[in-house]
């Protein structure tokens, strides 16, 4: 219990690395996912071809080899980048590619009819998108890709490998240092006081929804 | 739906008594090693020359020196792979009899295992990229140093001031790949293993010697003393009978 508590400060500023690792590729997450979706949906082909395989092979490839050849790998093109940035770019790939079948599903999911009447007022494609699909098809979407942000919440873990102390890695660094498990268990309770809240937040807009549907 | 809780309930007690049990068990009365016949060995196996994996199989220093042990004491040895960060946790849950893997004897993890009589003596050093403005400590300055985390060459940067950052890697190995790649400037850690992993890999060269004075010894669980005592006979005959130079010899022998 007292490891408990002295390690937790130390834990914390690793937590607040956490966030800030989650949050950053979030915003870029969500605008190259739906970037991806739109390009996937698209009237050309070759482009519709294109987002495809790119889905396809990033969804294919574990999320911490996309890590570790982005930090190690990337230098042989003459990028070097610093952990923290390697972290979301890898992070922001690998979840636009899963997030973009969700925006895509969205997108679908709304009836072709909209679409036709909004072309039949005048519209181009893009201000039909832009104005009647979109609106519709992101509202629709919020739950699933709440869930996809405290799973990516959670797989920031992974970037501990290119050594980022984060919230993970300094839990194992109090593990080795005190050859004591309790901080991976104060971590763990980190976690939880972020997920929870965030599930249930989920489970209420998802309620809230279905109310107005 | 009250069923369904119950039914929830009742798999959650079942997971919790076993995890109790299996706790329990650990604490029961035990023979000298976990396995009849077997000594089983947790090591870091990313450490050359101490430990490394090649072709599959752990080789080293530390593997010739507890094969020898081994065969002293008529078990076999065994080598698990573990992460060194979990490697006393690991030895505090019987996963393995021992721990060899160029550790260190500090007054913190004597607090948690025994060690055997010390079986090598060590120190830190830098290791920097050929070619690098780094000449020894007074040069680390605003400079990144990568460690492997939770080892004395992490313990040793963290005295240093004035370090830009300290970027601690899973494996030496990683820090040395992050060296190479410009990643970091400089890497402390233990000599032997900066001077193996420079002269093997060639991008890289020590240049400055810390001195530690380091002992590595064989971690052993602290109700083991039996299997201690064993292991410090067999560490001092191989001492007297000449098997340990001619190890120290294999490995070691193109060092100054």
């Amino acid at each position: 219990m007292k490891i408990l508590w002295e390690s937790m400060p130390y834990l914390l500023r690793g937590m607040w690395i956490t966030i800030k690792l989650a949050l950053v590729s979030e915003v870029c997450i969500l605008v190259l996912g739906l970037l991806i979706a739109l390009v996937r949906i698209s009237k050309i082909r070759v482009f519709r071809f294109l987002a495809a395989v790119y889905i396809d092979v990033i969804r294919g490839i574990p999320l911490i080899l996309q890590i570790v050849i982005i930090y190690f790998g990337l230098v042989h093109l003459g990028l070097n980048l610093d952990r923290f940035t390697s972290g979301v770019l890898a992070l922001t790939i690998c979840y636009a590619a899963y997030e973009a079948e969700i925006f895509r599903s969205g997108i679908e999911s709304i009836n072709k009819g909209q679409m036709e009447a909004a072309r039949s007022l005048g519209m181009g494609y893009m201000k039909s998108m832009r104005f009647v699909i979109l609106p519709q098809a992101i509202r629709r979407v919020i739950p699933p890709l709440s869930n996809e942000f405290i799973a990516l919440l959670k797989d920031t873990a992974l970037v501990s490998v290119i050594a980022l102390a984060e919230a993970f890695q300094r839990s194992r660094e109090l593990m080795g240092t005190l050859a004591n498990l309790t901080p991976l268990v104060g971590v763990a309770i980190c976690y939880l006081l972020l997920t929870i809240p965030l599930m249930r937040l989920v489970q209420y807009i998802e309620k809230r929804m279905a109310r107005g549907d | 739906m009250k069923g369904k809780r119950f039914g929830t309930a009742v798999v959650l007690l079942a997971l919790m008594a076993m995890v109790a049990a299996t706790l329990l068990a650990g604490c029961g009365e035990k023979g000298m090693t976990l396995t009849e016949g077997k000594l089983q060995m947790g090591s870091d196996t990313a450490y050359p020359p101490f430990e490394n994996m090649e072709g599959g199989k752990a080789v080293g220093f530390d593997v010739d020196i507890a094969t020898e042990i081994a065969k002293k004491l008529s078990l076999e040895l065994d080598v698990i792979s573990t992460a060194w960060d979990g490697i006393i946790p690991g030895l505090k849950t019987d996963k393995y009899d021992i721990i060899m893997s160029a550790m260190t004897i500090t007054a913190a993890r004597e607090k948690e295992i025994n060690f055997s009589d010390p079986y090598i003596d060590s120190d830190q050093s830098i290791a920097v990229k050929k070619g690098s403005d780094i000449k020894g400590e007074d040069d680390l300055k605003g400079k990144i140093v990568g460690v492997q985390l939770d080892t004395t060459g992490q313990f040793t940067a963290e005295k240093m001031d004035g370090l830009a950052e300290i970027q601690k890697f899973d494996t030496i190995l990683l820090a040395f790949a992050a060296l190479e790649l410009d990643k970091v400037d400089a890497i402390v850690n233990d000599y032997p293993v900066n001077a193996y992993m420079s002269k093997e890999r060639g991008k890289t060269e020590v240049v400055a010697k810390i001195k530690t004075d380091e002992q590595y010894g064989i971690g052993v669980n602290k109700e083991n003393t039996e299997l201690l005592e064993k292991i410090n006979g067999a560490l001092k005959e191989m001492k007297d009978d000449g098997t340990y130079d001619k190890i120290f010899e294999k490995w070691f022998s193109a060092e100054g």
